[in-house]
């Protein structure tokens, strides 16, 4: 499964990537599951995403949950609250 | 036909008025909210920048306006959200509904920016006149305004 990945404000920063193409393993099926991986690539990677309860989520452009379904080709964004307007 | 924009450009307040007024046909009333960025007082800052997600964000203003547009009858929209850095004193967010009678117009325009402040995806940096830039930290008191207009 290919997913784009994209990072915004402190994640984007921490991580060192606004975008990236990801490949992860076949037991990677749920937005909770990618998070748990990606901690595993990078010292950045762990420490933005170390606290799910700070992190949302948008998949192909839609707010989304932690236990929802990812699928091949899905875009899927981390972000923190956000603080427009 | 609401005009939405987002981008870095800075935005004539009196002008998207006129323009809205010319669009809106027998409309009776205006209402306008500008957010501006402010110095602050126990930390002073001197710039934001607002970060944004393109697409997405666009996204979820159209559709925060359809919804007020389902609640209130108007007879126009404008939203203009810049992304960037602006300075202290600068125009960060302009909403403008017109409607035939005031209440729907001033109701509309306050639900847009609550829910714009929680729903759609900006994030704001701030940049103190000494030291490092830090995100600012959403807060509870605007989920609640947002929360109010369910």
């Amino acid at each position: 499964m290919k997913l784009q990945v994209l990072y915004f404000a402190w994640l984007r920063e921490r991580i060192g990537l606004a975008e990236e193409r990801v490949e992860p393993p076949q037991e990677v099926a749920s937005v909770a599951d990618l998070v748990g991986w990606l901690r595993s690539r990078g010292a950045g990677y762990a420490e933005a995403l170390a606290d799910p309860g700070r992190v949302r989520c948008a998949i192909n452009q839609e707010f989304a949950t932690l236990g929802a379904a990812l699928a091949h080709g899905d875009e899927v964004a981390f972000f923190p609250p956000i603080t427009g307007g | 036909m609401a005009f939405i924009r987002v981008g870095p450009e800075d935005f004539d307040p009196a002008a998207e008025v006129v323009a809205l007024q010319a669009e809106a046909g027998d409309a009776g009333a205006i209402a306008t909210f500008l957010g501006i960025v402010r110095r602050g007082q126990d930390k002073p800052i001197e710039a934001m920048t607002l970060e944004h997600y393109p697409g997405m964000t666009e996204r979820a203003i159209a559709r925060m306006v359809a919804e007020a547009e389902s609640r209130w009858p108007l007879s126009g929209c404008r939203v203009i959200h810049r992304t960037g850095r602006i300075p202290v004193g600068g125009r960060i967010v302009l909403v403008l509904t017109a409607s035939r009678h005031r209440q729907a117009a001033l109701e509309a325009t306050s639900f847009l920016i609550d829910w714009l402040k929680v729903g759609a995806p900006f994030w704001k940096k701030e940049h103190p006149e000494a030291g490092e830039g830090r995100w600012v930290e959403a807060r509870p008191a605007d989920d609640a305004a947002a929360g109010r207009w369910h």
